[in-house]
């Protein structure tokens, strides 16, 4: 052991250095390519941005025109996978960080959720298209779309809001008990408000998965480019509007380019947010 | 949890309503708990249905041995696809496991403080940059970039596909690692300081090998991801059905043939779609869950 650490090709300067040149090199490539990204979507799509485009129609398929209905059907969508999957992503979570934490049901729970977040977007999309859409008969509409982008969010909800419920350290929960107060009522009363910050920032999350998801919204919510007048209408979220542009519309990159700048300053708009949540509770916890 | 026993509970529980409250509460979590555990065996079970007729009349081996796709003319040859999805897929994770290790130790072991939290939030804004959006820059600024040196004149290739997905999936690797290299004990890390290791030696023979449990993971991770990654390879590769005879060559992958196709497939082409969407769910969820098995091992 001592020989081989003394005497090793590897242990010379230059190899330090080189050491030191190759993990700058990463960090600087990595850093580089989001320059690119974002400087690419900035100076093509900055243009086109206009409180005109942002609440008009699309028009000539999208060439002219703007983004207001794409904008409201991607809204009505992401309302529908939210107000599904946040009850249900909450319960789970509470019951797991709350009632069952190292038990073996709460294991197998976990386990089935760390599997569902493995599947591929576009699996949803199948398998949104065989139960919501065929199954339930509910079409290409965007309950369809909703309901599928609340399966896939799901586990991201249940496994950071059970991750902010066991950061409230244990103390308050038995002092809470010391004091005889009920199980609900320390939950309600106690854990809650500290875990607030933590299951903000967990919908959050999960709010720009689901906003940034184009896969799975192909064959449930469709195409339809119209203003959505009621839930079982079609309608196209802003991902899909800015594929559909790129690649079958000839002349649509423009327009593409300023629905990407849109798409890409909310979810940039909805980090930040994360972060001012994530570092409250951070403060809060230690 | 002592005080959630039931034992105790009683004790705390002192009149019958409370009880009840405390029940209803605990059901509901129980009641939604299974829901979401069950979700994937739903979605496991409607797509075998689904894809249960292809299976039976197509039969398994089918897709792989028949000459070519032609769906509607009933040939289900998947096998260019197949390869073309396993290529790209080991291209990305060669290209990216190394920088999503040099990133790492760049962050736990070079960076000066503000350097590191910058770089951690690069990191986070790439991961959440949507695929569709990395298609838009792949077809915008990469193809052209391609073309121009490509033999075949154009920039929709296989090579496309791997550099999109190796920038995709670097920040999930590159962070896995990172959040493994910060569980090593810094005992370790100060022992072997002592002993007189220069930081490269630390870094890269005692923390990195400490923490191959997240490298493996990381490395599991991002094979996922690409295996599983639609709308940006569906924008860049170029969509023809062919095998990946050269790095410039178009190709069609797995998942991008069921987004193309799902939109007017009827019957057993539908159901053929399926049986692809099945071998990606399995496979993916499968290297998904060892992923994170190992990461709450190192953790």
């Amino acid at each position: 052991m001592n020989g081989r650490l003394s005497k090793g090709w590897w242990m010379s300067a230059g190899w330090d250095t080189a050491g030191t040149a190759f993990v700058w090199g990463c960090a600087l490539a990595a850093t580089l390519a989001l320059a690119w990204l974002i400087g690419g979507v900035l100076s093509a799509g900055a243009g086109v941005i206009s409180w005109e485009f942002l609440t008009s129609e699309p028009s000539d398929a999208g060439r002219a025109g703007g983004i207001g209905t794409i904008l409201v059907a991607t809204c009505w969508i992401l309302a529908v996978a939210s107000m599904t999957s946040l009850p249900v992503g909450i319960g789970a979570a509470v019951w797991l960080a709350e009632c069952n934490r190292d038990g073996q049901l709460g294991r197998w729970v976990r386990g089935a959720v760390d599997l569902l977040a493995g599947v591929p977007s576009i699996v949803f999309g199948l398998f949104g298209n065989a139960f919501f859409c065929q199954f339930l008969g509910l079409g290409y509409s965007i309950l369809s779309g909703g309901l599928t982008l609340a399966v896939m969010i799901l586990p991201l909800l249940v496994r950071v809001s059970e991750q902010g419920l066991r950061a409230v350290p244990d103390q308050y929960r038995m002092a809470a008990a010391a004091l005889g107060l009920s199980r609900t009522t320390t939950f309600l009363h106690v854990v809650l408000p500290q875990a607030v910050p933590a299951l903000l920032a967990g919908f959050l999350l999960a709010t720009a998965r689901a906003l940034s998801e184009t896969a799975a919204l192909i064959f449930t919510s469709g195409y339809v480019a119209r203003m959505p007048r009621s839930l079982f209408d079609s309608g196209r979220a802003i991902s899909v509007h800015v594929y559909d542009l790129v690649m079958h519309v000839p002349g649509g990159e423009r327009r593409a380019a300023g629905a990407a700048l849109v798409l890409v300053l909310l979810l940039l708009a909805i980090h930040s947010l994360t972060n001012l949540f994530a570092r409250q509770w951070l403060s809060h916890v230690t | 949890m002592i005080w959630w026993k039931r034992s105790s509970s009683s004790l705390l529980s002192v009149r019958g309503c409370r009880r009840f409250v405390d029940r209803l509460l605990g059901g509901a979590g129980l009641l939604s708990a299974l829901l979401g555990a069950s979700l994937v065996i739903w979605m496991l079970g409607f797509v075998l249905v689904e894809s249960w007729p292809a299976l039976q009349q197509i039969g398994p081996l089918r897709f792989l041995t028949d000459t070519a796709w032609y769906p509607t003319l009933g040939r289900f040859g998947m096998w260019p696809m197949v390869v073309a999805t396993v290529v790209v897929t080991i291209g990305s994770v060669v290209v990216t496991t190394p920088v999503a290790l040099g990133s790492a130790v760049y962050l736990r072991f070079y960076a000066p403080p503000v350097l590191a939290g910058l770089y951690r939030r690069v990191l986070w804004v790439l991961a959440g940059v949507p695929s569709v959006v990395y298609g838009w820059w792949g077809i915008t600024a990469l193809v052209p970039m391609i073309g121009r040196f490509s033999p075949f004149g154009f920039g929709h290739s296989l090579l496309a596909g791997v550099l999109v997905l190796s920038i995709m999936t670097l920040p999930l690797a590159a962070l896995t690692v990172d959040t493994a290299l910060g569980a090593v004990p810094r005992d370790y890390l100060a022992a072997a300081a002592a002993l007189g290791l220069g930081r490269r030696a630390v870094a890269w023979q005692v923390a990195v090998p400490l923490a191959w449990r997240g490298v493996l993971a990381g490395v599991l991770l991002q094979t996922a991801r690409a295996i599983g990654e639609t709308m940006a390879v569906l924008m860049v590769c170029g969509n023809v059905v062919q095998l990946p005879v050269s790095l410039f060559a178009p190709v069609r992958l797995l998942t991008a043939n069921i987004a193309l196709e799902m939109g007017y497939a009827t019957q057993l082409h539908r159901s053929a779609l399926f049986v692809s969407g099945l071998w990606l769910l399995v496979l993916a969820a499968v290297l998904v869950w060892a992923a994170q098995r190992l990461e709450r091992e190192c953790t």
